[in-house]
């Protein structure tokens, strides 16, 4: 058990690097498509590869922040019947779940595309359309992001046997204690906080008539 | 064994609910519900084992989707808005500008988040700023808690339905159907809501005052030196911006030409609006600069206040809203610079600093990876699904219900309304409406008459009591305990979760009471892309005079010299309207020539 939970611990490590760095190609995606656009109004040039590298880019990081958000438990479940199983029931479901549902399907997965992206890397094939991008960089996002996803949910299974006897912290729930919204939230308070303080230090506040 | 094999994709279906009911998450149950009756069908012999076989290039197909590209763009736009302050402000001097009226804090609540709506499309931060921000004012000033809450939570769903909003990209995606389209017809439905808001408002200052104060004169925070409130030079700058909009409205033509340096005979609806808004809002912001520049006086604190106020959000719904209907950018495109437009926005008012981007890049990409996935799953799932005539299947069921096109419309909304408090709108999308897209095809609905109708449904979902998010996230920022106000130091009563419950209910009717009016005048929707509608009425008209041989098919088109040219080129209408050049002053406003020309420029339908 300790080894599969030293394992485990690798796995996370590896999704939580890999989101670290892949949440910048959002960002870059973006910003290609922005920039795209605006110089192609005003200037009057684009290209076919600008189009492509932003779903390129978009492709990689939804592909490979896969595994990341499993590592963060925001893929989002149904949870009406389910909140209401106790928790052992629960962390049942999900080991059948990691085991016989994610694991086959990242297996087929990956043993449908392998072949194609191979192909495409012998070949070298280039899209269709003219100034576009060579192909097989963004076919490997297929087997990378699957892989990362497997891997991720062999994790999860590890951790949640070992919860089931005893030799781990609860992996059900949420993740971070406070989710988006409460952060927001509480940002928002405190801004309040502080406007009001501003305030009370200031009795008369220039937008007051000084009458 | 022969009645399973019979019956597969009905009990393909009762698996997927089965699957999706344990609560794994969806993305892997849909796609193991499909593997695992793959399997079972191969194994059967149902359909050959080459059901999977496409797999590798329908993902491909994902991987390329460039409407949904515009998925991770709003996201990060509505994450930076929801931080940069905008809001608070808003709601701050709009707040300041309604409140002397009866109802107006109310009033104030709807409109901000009807701006808000069109910046992003967060029903989240719309609910929590103004749940955080007016809440509070309302009920020092002894607003009634329930219509309180109520419009709170309402004017916050408005981001679901008015454009850009993320419902209406997965629905056009799923549709088959253009996000601009979607968008032009998701416009008036979603000012009638907030229409209807207003209106209820309105209702209860005249006839349940209590209900809703006015502020008294000592809450009022923008005065002038006299203790004037700057009503009059608000009034008289809002005035004139208005004057400029509809001057601009009427002479669109005319500006066209000019710009473009070629005659222009009439423009689309939207774009008039777009181009005289900004015309008006320019005037506004010239006007105050100047003022404040010169330290000329002549504006009150209000209206300054109010117009740097409202350019920023305005400036950002030109730029995603203004682009995309204007034509200069895709949706996608229009969503990327208007999260490039948030960014700047909030750099510059130093909101924006690393661990805010890096927490925004975050969610995006795990909320995008999500949805992703969700439909990486969904794909696996209709794979098998149509392997096993499922679609078929699903047609059967629903070709027969009675009434035709208005018994399916509201069997399908009824469905969708009681779907929706199990499923949030991602997995609806996915899963629910490629099912009923083609039935609905083959019924003769407008798809996006379906949905948006669909979209305004799919609201409620954040309305019911008890498992509505909206109601979820006010809630979690009302005050839940007695609490002591920070002006009047008055102890105040916590607002109560039945409260909150109750005050949703009128506002829930409203909305339903919306989705009955889309089903009975789909030309609310439609009308606002007439041309796909008004090309087929001229074409038929076309055949029918060529058919005929006589000149005078149809009442007005046949005329117009448009009428016989179909060239799919988008400049055609260039020669055309120097053809017209004598009638072109007068057509401005002339909506069938407009919807004609509208036509040739997509004739491809």
């Amino acid at each position: 058990m300790q080894a599969l939970l030293k394992f485990s611990r690798a796995i996370d490590g590896l999704n939580a690097f890999v989101g670290k760095y892949v949440i910048w190609l959002i960002f870059a995606a973006t910003a290609v498509s922005a920039i795209n656009a605006l110089v192609r109004k005003i200037f009057g040039v684009s290209s076919n590869a600008y189009l492509e590298a932003q779903w390129y880019l978009f492709a990689w990081s939804f592909l490979a922040a896969a595994g990341f958000t499993l590592l963060n438990r925001e893929h989002v479940r149904i949870d009406v019947v389910n909140s209401r199983l106790p928790k052992r029931v629960q962390v049942w479901i999900d080991i059948v779940g990691f085991a016989l549902f994610l694991t086959p399907l990242c297996g087929v997965v990956l043993y449908l595309s392998w072949p194609l992206v191979v192909q495409m890397y012998q070949t070298g094939e280039v899209s269709g359309n003219p100034g576009g991008l060579i192909r097989w960089p963004v076919w490997v996002a297929i087997p990378v992001g699957f892989t990362l996803l497997m891997l991720q949910g062999w994790s999860e299974l590890i951790k949640r046997v070992a919860f089931l006897r005893g030799q781990g912290p609860d992996p059900m729930g949420r993740l971070v204690e406070k989710s988006a919204e409460e952060e927001l939230a509480e940002i928002l308070r405190q801004q309040q906080e502080a406007a009001a303080a501003a305030n009370a230090a200031a009795p008369t506040p220039p937008a007051t008539p000084a009458r | 064994m022969e009645f399973f094999a019979t019956n597969f994709a009905p009990f393909m279906f009762a698996g997927l609910i089965m699957f999706l009911l344990l609560g794994f998450p969806v993305a892997f149950s849909l796609g193991a519900c499909g593997l695992f009756f793959g399997f079972l069908g191969i194994e059967m012999g149902i359909f050959p084992s080459s059901v999977m076989a496409w797999l590798p290039q329908r993902l491909i197909g994902i991987m390329a989707n460039d409407t949904l590209l515009a998925v991770p763009f709003f996201t990060l736009m509505g994450l930076i808005l929801e931080r940069s302050g905008m809001a608070e402000d808003l709601l701050d001097t709009v707040g300041q500008v309604f409140g002397p009226m009866r109802g107006g804090l109310a009033l104030a609540v709807i409109f901000v988040g009807a701006l808000l709506a069109a910046t992003t499309g967060v029903v989240a931060a719309s609910v929590i700023s103004m749940g955080l921000i007016s809440l509070p004012i309302m009920l020092r000033y002894g607003y009634d808690r329930r219509l309180s809450s109520g419009v709170i939570a309402a004017s916050g769903t408005l981001a679901q339905i008015i454009p850009p909003s993320l419902v209406l990209i997965l629905m056009a995606d799923q549709l088959g159907q253009s996000v601009g389209d979607m968008y032009k017809g998701a416009f008036i439905p979603g000012f009638m809501l907030m229409g209807l808001y207003v209106l209820y408002v309105l209702f209860l200052a005249v006839f349940k005052p209590q209900q809703v104060p006015a502020l008294p004169p000592e809450a009022r925070t923008y005065r002038e030196a006299d203790g004037g409130g700057g009503y009059t030079s608000l009034g008289v700058l809002a005035g004139l911006s208005a004057t400029v909009s509809i001057f601009l409205a009427r002479h669109m033509a005319e500006v066209h030409t000019w710009w473009e340096g070629q005659l222009v005979t009439s423009v689309p609806t939207d774009e008039k609006v777009v181009v005289a808004m900004c015309g008006g809002t320019a005037v506004a912001l010239a006007i105050a600069l100047i003022n404040k520049g010169l330290k000329l006086g002549l504006l009150s604190r209000l209206a300054e206040r109010v117009t740097f106020v409202l350019i920023p959000p305005l400036l950002l719904i030109f730029l995603v809203l203004g682009t995309i209907f204007l034509g200069i950018a895709t949706p996608t495109e229009g969503g990327a610079m208007g999260a490039m437009g948030a960014l700047i926005m909030a750099w510059a008012r130093k909101r924006l600093d690393m661990k805010l981007l890096k927490q925004a890049l975050a969610s995006t990409t795990k909320l995008s990876s999500f949805v992703m996935f969700i439909l990486i799953g969904a794909t696996v799932f209709s794979l098998v699904f149509q392997a096993a005539d499922g679609p078929i299947w699903v047609e059967h069921l629903l070709t027969n219900l009675p009434g035709g096109q208005v018994g399916f419309l509201i069997a399908v909304n009824v469905m969708v309304f009681f779907l929706a408090f199990f499923l949030d709108y991602f997995e609806l999308s996915f899963i629910v409406v490629p099912l009923l897209a083609p039935v609905a095809d083959k019924l003769g609905i407008d798809l996006i008459w379906f949905g948006v109708l669909l979209a305004v449904n799919m609201q409620t979902s954040f309305m019911h009591p008890p498992f509505g998010f909206a109601l979820f996230f006010l809630r979690s920022v009302a005050p839940d305990k007695p609490y002591v106000d920070r002006i009047t130091r008055k102890t105040m009563e916590p607002v109560t979760t039945m409260q909150i419950y109750r005050g949703a209910i009128p506002f829930l009717l409203i909305q339903l009471t919306m989705v009955g009016v889309l089903i009975a005048f789909p030309q609310i929707v439609t009308g606002a892309l007439d041309a796909k509608v008004e090309y087929n009425l001229e074409s038929l008209g076309d055949q029918m005079r060529e058919s005929l041989g006589a000149p005078a098919a149809s009442e007005s088109y046949g005329e117009e010299p448009f009428g016989s040219s179909t060239e799919p080129a988008p400049d055609a209408a260039a020669p055309d309207a120097a053809a017209s050049d004598a009638s072109a002053p007068a057509a401005t406003d002339d909506d069938p020539l407009k919807a004609m020309e509208d036509a040739l420029k997509k004739p491809a339908n």
